[in-house]
């Protein structure tokens, strides 16, 4: 599908300070409530190209109705998300989307390869089948679940289970990856598995990342996003910096961690210094 | 057993043969809705629906015996009856999710109490039993025809959309942001389950309905591997529940809906008894 003429269109309303392909979130004035509840206002913030970002923020603060707004699940009630210039809905092809699935019924009969195959689905448009094999066996190498994709989903352990949502989320080769908490539960070996994973796209992909601890992130991080985290702006989404991290045991944290410094807020244009 | 095979092939009780094609397409609908109906845990939802169909049946014949013209059929009744309460269920599914179940129960109960209300008030004695538990020995060729048309149908649907729709059902919120829609998806289903509740009660009944979208779903469920799978052998487990249980019922001159009904059953209870014995074996060992 050709977006470029949308793209080029968004990126002239509202003067991304890049190109609209090196900006891979830009939310401009964001407002969103869930009837009565207020749960974002006046939000602006973006996210660079290949940077990998760790979104913190206590439970219910919003995390994960920041990521469904990013991917074109919610609509925002004022204010504009674009997704490399464009918005969500309109380049699904770009996001690769790894949601909670708490919801996960273990009575429903399907294996790894199904669950990773539907990553290719483009609205109600046919797969083509060749494709759609090498794609899909490309991303079970990449999340390390290739020798478990004739296994039924069900039969899988937590961790295994998430590294298979990346392989879905994996199968379009997207340009921003997003995750939502894909670590909580798990424990520390499978979380450095997890963790080795997303190590591979750093760089190359943009990847958000929404975290259950706030103090702590992987060392992977570019940049710290803390929805909330603010007492006189509950409302809010803030930069806030990172420091190295002394004498935190892997055992815990599974894998290289930096602690996030909630005290220091980064003006919204710290990351752009020398960028394009 | 063979008074059933002669039966079949004896042309002065042409409803036996008329019984054994409906229950072959019926087991398409039974098997493959039925998967679905499993797999996305809307059974409460079918069977609002069916009950409901009782209200419209009795407010047809009501209306009927009053002189209404000749197409306000029990038929029509019961469509009009299916869709709207699946569109009121679908409505407050897709809106106000934490009311759900309790819009199930109340057209439950209100669609069945307006049918026993009205067929009250009909002039001469319609006995709601045959509309309750069916009478598959009653099928005409036209709802045969019916049910053949609502095969093609849901084949196609299903063969074309089928990565669509185990995505959606699967994982709702995934398929949506690849671009699915799902809403539509299961706006779809939850009208062509309506449709078929309708086609499918002249057979087993408004009761048995239930019965068969979730027992021959529910048993296949236990060693299918994929959704796919899970539908085929659905079929072929409905298909032979209905044929055995037609077979029975005639040789012992018992109610078909009732003997399909309680085969499926069996088999349901055996295979779930199975898998927990299985678990509990391999827990201890």
């Amino acid at each position: 599908m050709d977006h470029s003429a949308p793209q080029a269109q968004a990126a002239d309303e509202v003067h991304l300070p890049h190109a609209p392909e090196n900006v891979a979130i830009w939310c401009q004035n964001l407002a969103f409530h869930y009837r009565e509840v207020e749960v974002f206002n006046s939000v602006s913030f973006h996210v660079h190209r290949g940077e990998f970002v760790a979104l913190t923020g206590k439970n219910g603060a919003g995390k994960s109705t920041l990521l469904k707004l990013i991917v074109g699940l919610l609509e925002p009630a004022q204010g504009q998300v674009l997704v490399f210039g464009a918005s969500p809905r309109r380049c699904i092809e770009s996001i690769g989307y790894v949601p909670q699935h708490t919801g996960f019924d273990a009575a429903f009969p399907i294996r790894v390869e199904e669950v990773v195959g539907m990553g290719r689905l483009s609205g109600l448009s046919p797969v083509a089948k060749r494709q759609k094999q090498e794609d899909v066996e490309w991303a079970l190498r990449q999340a390390e679940v290739y020798d478990l994709r004739e296994r039924p989903f069900s039969a899988l352990s937590g961790g295994q289970r998430r590294r298979v949502l990346v392989a879905r989320a994996l199968v379009g080769h997207p340009k921003l990856l997003v995750l939502d908490e894909p670590t909580s539960n798990m424990d520390a070996d499978s979380e450095k598995k997890f963790y080795d994973v997303l190590e591979r796209f750093k760089g190359n992909t943009t990847v958000l990342v929404a975290t259950h601890d706030s103090d702590f992130v992987s060392a992977l991080a570019d940049t710290v996003l803390c929805v909330g985290q603010d007492v006189d702006h509950p409302h809010s989404v803030h930069r806030h910096a990172i420091e190295q991290a002394e004498n935190v045991p892997e055992d815990i944290y599974g894998g290289k961690v930096v602690r996030v410094r909630h005290d220091i807020e980064l003006p919204d244009n710290a990351c752009c210094e020398g960028k394009e | 057993m063979g008074g059933f095979l002669q039966a079949l092939v004896n042309p002065s009780v042409p409803f036996v043969r008329n019984a054994l094609i409906g229950s072959v397409l019926a087991a398409f609908l039974f098997g493959i809705l039925g998967s679905l109906v499993t797999v996305r845990r809307i059974a409460g939802l079918a069977g609002a629906i069916s009950h409901t169909v009782l209200g419209g049946i009795g407010l047809a014949l009501f209306l009927a015996s009053r002189g209404a013209p000749k197409w306000v059929s029990p038929m029509l009744g019961a469509l009009v009856f299916a869709i709207l309460a699946a569109l009121l269920i679908s409505l407050v599914s897709l809106k106000a999710k934490q009311r759900e179940d309790t819009v199930i129960n109340a057209l439950w109960a209100i669609g069945m109490s307006l049918g026993v209300v009205f067929l009250a008030k009909t002039p001469g004695y319609v006995d709601p039993m045959s509309y309750l538990f069916g009478n598959i020995l009653l099928v005409t060729s036209q709802d045969l025809y019916l049910l053949a048309a609502l095969d093609v149908i849901v084949l196609l649907l299903v063969v074309r959309y089928y990565r669509h729709i185990e995505a959606a059902s699967f994982d709702e919120e995934f398929a949506a942001t690849k671009g699915v829609p799902v809403t539509a998806v299961y706006l779809a289903l939850v009208l062509v389950i309506a449709v078929a509740i309708v086609l499918l009660q002249t057979f087993v009944g408004i009761v048995m309905v239930i019965a068969m979208l979730t027992l021959p779903a529910g048993t296949a469920g236990y060693f299918s591997h994929n959704l796919a799978g899970m539908m085929v052998n659905a079929t072929l487990l409905s298909l032979v529940f209905s044929v055995g249980g037609l077979a029975v019922s005639w040789h012992f001159d018992l109610p078909a809906g009732a003997v399909i009904v309680l085969l499926s059953g069996a088999v349901f209870i055996a295979f779930s008894a199975g898998k927990m014995l299985a678990g509990r074996r391999l827990a201890r060992s």
